[in-house]
């Protein structure tokens, strides 16, 4: 099992440059392991990233691997995508990245149920700039951009997911990263637009400036709030407050956008053959 | 000898865009609407499946730009279309792609602007979006053509160049040209010149993606064809992986713009006519250049010696041709739907050596003969 995780990783590119005690390490180390789950062809397989501190991943990931500009990974993979489906497409962003101003292009890869697998690193903040509020820090934490703390609401992102129109919907934890990559494969494994939100630490931006401890206290703040789906539904709404739902969130079955598309390609060119054995042409 | 009747064909600029498209290999389009580029989109999204290409209208510009590059990356011919605000959003990724040496063409049906401007009117203020739209220093190459037929032309030439240089080309039209119906006589296969980007080497031991050929061009490969490597926008080495390196930084930015600079014989056209003895040049560039040839059959007619130089490439800019000009000429006039975009290039490589006189219109309405003819009049 272990060698053949391995092989995912680019070593020569490590160690990699995040800060101590962040869990972006974590997801890279559950993304990884999941490819090996998958058994995945590192050949037929791409990897595109957005920009901040969790698109640096593609660069330790041993795949055809493409970093792209804030935001736009999804459009790029749609690209890729649409080209080649037969290749299987991951694509990994933050939460800023994904959500705020590459917000346009996660709903429509949503809507289109195109069969890509985007996993969104939210660490609450922008990291590589040094810890300005995101669109999924949570109502009046702090911030570098948010002194008294944010005034705004965040987004839900797997509720933002579904509405748009993903077909599969998860939410894990580096703390539970077991189930993370479970999620992760299982994404994977799922043909249509597939979303993971993985909630990782950021303890120098974002921990630091909310009391939040280091690395290690924010994996158990991890643990204390993240609550699995099932446990959750016992729960009162009350004992809930605070708190996030984990697991397998939604899943429901679409057609497939590339797929509609060669339907498509398949009949215009057969339509085409037949006018012109008409004479239509 | 073809029977030219059975070739000749009425059509649109924005449609011989598509023709030429299409003979020069395109295989995946992403756009979003936008006036006056749109029938290109629309008659994309009905040509393309019939040669197992993809179409599709992304959710906004930018995206359209980034799909293009991911599409070519995967290995197809790709192309968008857009006009001013659309080009100015895409300019964020043309640098990606200036960057990452990714080809893909860019066709800008120019508009009137700044801003919302006057859409179905034509213009051409994009002259210098088209050169420094994309922030740092980067190489690009923009086309203008002049009639329908070069509208086809050109967006082979297009491709071709992306394809040999791996940069963005941008397709610089105009609302007029981009409207405009002419007979075209549209070649038959065989008959052009299409290039494609080279392939490495298979079973080469260490595949190094960036390091340049002796062409300062890179031999990149299509995503999963037989090697696995990293693309990215930021400063990379020749393995393409990031690096803060100063010495790989000013390497990289060096030659990134001199592998056009080096090629310009191969890149830079132009056409010149009546300029052999003239006095006075016009230099007018896309739309512009149609009353600038009527002008110049007038003032011949009235005995003034009156040339034409029509830059195809407006970027890079024909300088060795402009500079031979400004020795001959006493004055040279530059005719543009702008307020003196290109003017400034004249004036640039004329060095004083002529009079430079820009003849200037921001109406919406495309520059008359007359209107050229009366600045060579109060000369």
């Amino acid at each position: 099992m272990q060698n053949n995780v391995n092989k995912y990783l680019r070593a020569e590119m490590l160690p990699h440059i995040w800060c101590p005690g962040c869990g972006n390490g974590i997801v890279l180390g559950a993304l990884t392991r999941a490819f090996g789950l998958l058994d995945c062809d590192q050949d037929n397989t791409v990897v595109v990233s957005g920009i901040g501190c969790s698109s640096r991943a593609t660069g330790y990931l041993d795949f055809c691997t493409l970093h792209t500009t804030h935001g736009r990974a999804l459009a790029f993979a749609t690209g890729i995508k649409l080209a080649r489906p037969e290749l299987k497409v991951f694509v990994l962003m933050g939460d800023g990245d994904s959500t705020g101003i590459g917000g346009n292009h996660f709903i429509h890869a949503a809507r289109r149920n195109i069969d890509l697998t985007a996993i969104i690193f939210n660490n609450s903040i922008y990291g590589m700039t040094g810890g300005q509020s995101s669109p999924l820090s949570p109502l009046n934490t702090r911030a570098t951009t948010a002194p008294q703390g944010t005034f705004e609401r965040p987004f839900d992102l797997p509720e933002l997911a579904r509405a748009a129109g993903a077909t599969y919907v998860a939410r894990g934890t580096t703390y539970h990263a077991n189930m993370l990559t479970q999620l992760i494969r299982q994404g994977a494994d799922h043909k249509g637009f597939s979303v993971v939100e993985a909630v990782t630490a950021c303890p120098i931006s974002y921990g630091r400036r909310n009391k939040m401890g280091n690395g290690y206290d924010m994996l158990l703040w991890q643990k204390e709030h993240g609550i699995p789906l099932e446990r959750a539904r016992k729960l009162e709404p009350a004992e809930m407050e605070g708190k996030f739902t984990i697991g397998e969130l939604h899943k429901s079955d679409a057609p497939e956008f590339t797929s509609i598309y060669q339907r498509f390609i398949e009949e215009k060119q057969n339509n085409n053959k037949e006018e012109r054995h008409r004479g239509v042409n | 000898m073809h029977d030219v009747a059975q070739f000749a064909r009425l059509m649109q600029g924005n449609e011989a865009i598509v023709e030429g498209a299409l003979a020069a290999g395109l295989r995946f389009f992403a756009g979003y609407p936008i006036t006056p580029s749109t029938e290109i989109s629309e008659l994309l999204s009905a040509r393309l499946p019939l040669y197992g290409g993809k179409f599709i209208q992304m959710e906004d510009e930018m995206a359209s730009m980034a799909a293009i590059i991911g599409a070519s990356l995967a290995g197809l011919k790709s192309l968008t279309a857009t006009s001013g605000p659309g080009f100015s959003l895409k300019q964020e990724n043309i640098g990606f792609a200036a960057m990452a040496e990714v080809p893909c063409v860019v066709v800008n049906v120019q508009r009137h602007g700044p801003s919302t401007g006057m859409p179905t009117a034509p213009a051409q203020g994009d002259v210098m979006q088209a050169r420094w739209g994309t922030h740092g220093d980067h190489p690009i190459i923009a086309l203008c053509p002049a009639s329908v037929q070069e509208s086809y032309s050109l967006t082979v030439v297009a491709f071709n160049l992306s394809e040999k240089y791996r940069v963005p080309v941008i397709l610089l039209t105009d609302e007029v040209i981009g409207h405009m119906r002419e007979r075209v006589i549209l070649p038959q296969p065989g008959e052009i010149n299409v290039v494609d980007r080279k392939k490495p080497q298979t079973g080469l031991e260490k595949y190094y993606p960036y390091q340049p050929g002796e062409d300062g061009v890179p031999v990149l490969a299509n995503f999963c064809e037989n090697y696995r490597f990293h693309v990215t926008g930021l400063v990379h080495d020749e393995r393409g992986f990031p690096t803060a390196s100063p010495e790989i930084a000013e390497k990289l930015i060096n030659r990134l713009n001199n592998k056009i600079v080096d090629h310009l014989d191969d890149i830079v056209m132009s056409e010149s006519w009546l300029t052999k003895d003239a006095e006075i040049v016009i230099v007018a560039y896309g739309a512009v250049s149609r009353s600038a040839r009527k002008t110049v059959k007038e003032a011949r007619a009235a005995g003034l010696k009156v040339g034409l130089l029509r830059p195809i490439t407006i970027w890079p800019f024909p300088e060795a041709e402009v500079a031979a000009l400004a020795q001959q000429v006493h004055t040279i006039i530059v005719p543009e739907m702008n307020l003196g975009q290109l003017k400034l290039e004249v004036e640039r490589v004329a060095k004083g050596r002529s009079k430079v006189i820009g003849v200037n219109k921001v109406n919406g309405e495309l520059i008359t003969p007359s209107e050229i003819f009366d600045a060579i009049i109060k000369l």
